[in-house]
C-alpha cells in the first residue's frame, strides 16, 4: 500500500497531477451549479413580481 | 425538404425541449461517468504495469491525455456550435457555443500543468517553447480570449456573432497541434494512440486510458449540459416556460 502512494518516487508528480485535475473538474460542476440556484432564484423573484404587478 | 428540415431542427433546439431533455439525461449521464472514471483510474494506477522506462511517472498519461484530447474535441464542438450560430441564428448553438469556453479552458489548462509535472522528471525541465506545447498555450488563450470577448460586449446576441467568428478563425490552430509532434523536432513524445498502424502502447496500459477519455468525454456533455441550461434560464428569464418551471419548483 505504501508503495501505491510512493509510485516509484514520482508520489509528488503523479498525486499532484491527479489532485489538480479534480480540483479543475469539481470546480466545473459547482460554479455552474451555484449558477443555476442564482438564476433560478432570479427567475422566481422576476416571475413573482410580474405577478404582484398583474392583480 | 429544406424547409422540414429546417424546421425539425429548429424544434431540436427549442429550449423547453433543451432544458428538459437536459434534467433527464443528467442523473444517467453521472452513473456513466462515475463507473468509467472508477474502472479507469483502477486500471491506469492499479493494474497497468509501470512503463519500462518511465517508471510510475507515465501514469500521469491518464489525465494528461484525456485532458489534451478533449482541449481540442471541445474546441472543435464549440467552432461547429459557432458556426451552426452564424448561418441559421440557432440560440441554441450560441449557448453551446460560450459555454463550451470555460470546460475547453479547463481541460486546456489540466494537459498544461499535468503536462509540466510530467516534463520535470522526464525531460528536467516544467516547460519548453516547442511547437507542441506553444500551439497548446495559445489554445488555452483562444479560449480565454473567446470568454473575455463574450463578457465585453453587452448585447448577447451580437457578442454571440463575434465570438463565433473568433472560434471558427481559431480553428486552424487544432491541427497545428495535433501534427506538431511530427512537423518540428521535439521533446514531447509522438502519437502512441491515434497511429495509422497499431497502437504502440500496451493494451493493459491501452485500456485505462480509453476509459479515461470515455470518463472526460462524459464529464464534458454534463458539464455542457449544466451550463448552456443556465445561459438558456438567464437568457430566457422573462418568458412563459420560465415562470412555469419557477411555479413547478415552488410547488415541490
Amino acid at each position: 500500500m505504501t508503495e501505491f502512494f510512493h509510485m516509484g518516487g514520482y508520489a509528488l508528480y503523479v498525486w499532484g497531477s491527479l489532485g489538480m485535475t479534480f480540483i479543475v473538474l469539481l470546480l466545473n460542476i459547482v460554479l455552474p451549479l451555484s449558477q443555476h440556484r442564482d438564476v433560478l432564484r432570479k427567475a422566481a423573484e422576476f416571475h413573482e413580481w410580474e405577478g404582484r404587478d398583474e392583480k | 425538404m429544406i424547409s422540414i428540415l429546417t424546421r425539425w431542427f429548429h424544434r431540436l433546439a427549442s429550449p423547453v425541449w433543451f432544458y428538459r431533455i437536459a434534467g433527464k439525461l443528467l442523473p444517467w449521464l453521472w452513473a456513466l461517468f462515475a463507473l468509467l472514471l472508477v474502472t479507469g483510474l483502477y486500471g491506469g494506477l492499479v493494474t497497468a504495469p509501470a512503463d519500462y522506462q518511465q517508471g510510475d511517472s507515465f501514469r500521469i498519461i491518464y489525465v494528461h491525455v484525456p485532458a489534451a484530447w478533449l482541449s481540442m474535441f471541445v474546441y472543435m464542438v464549440m467552432a461547429v456550435s459557432g458556426a451552426i450560430a452564424l448561418i441559421w441564428r440557432i440560440k441554441l448553438a450560441e449557448m453551446v457555443l460560450v459555454s463550451c469556453a470555460p470546460i475547453g479552458a479547463s481541460f486546456t489548462f489540466i494537459a498544461l500543468v499535468t503536462g509540466a509535472l510530467w516534463g520535470k522528471p522526464m525531460w528536467g525541465a516544467w516547460w519548453v517553447w516547442d511547437a507542441r506545447l506553444t500551439s497548446e498555450l495559445i489554445l488555452l488563450f483562444l479560449y480565454l480570449g473567446v470568454i473575455g470577448l463574450y463578457n465585453a460586449i453587452e448585447d448577447k446576441r451580437m457578442a454571440s456573432r463575434a465570438v463565433a467568428i473568433l472560434a471558427l478563425v481559431g480553428i486552424v490552430n487544432i491541427p497545428i497541434i495535433h501534427y506538431s509532434v511530427e512537423w518540428w523536432n521535439t521533446l514531447h513524445q509522438g502519437a502512441t494512440v491515434t497511429k495509422f498502424d497499431k497502437p504502440s502502447i500496451h493494451i493493459d496500459m491501452l485500456i485505462p486510458l480509453l476509459l479515461m477519455a470515455g470518463a472526460f468525454k462524459v464529464f464534458f456533455v454534463i458539464s455542457l449540459l449544466l451550463r448552456t441550461r443556465n445561459e438558456l434560464l438567464e437568457r430566457e428569464l422573462p418568458r412563459q416556460w420560465v415562470k412555469q418551471l419557477v411555479e413547478e419548483n415552488a410547488n415541490d
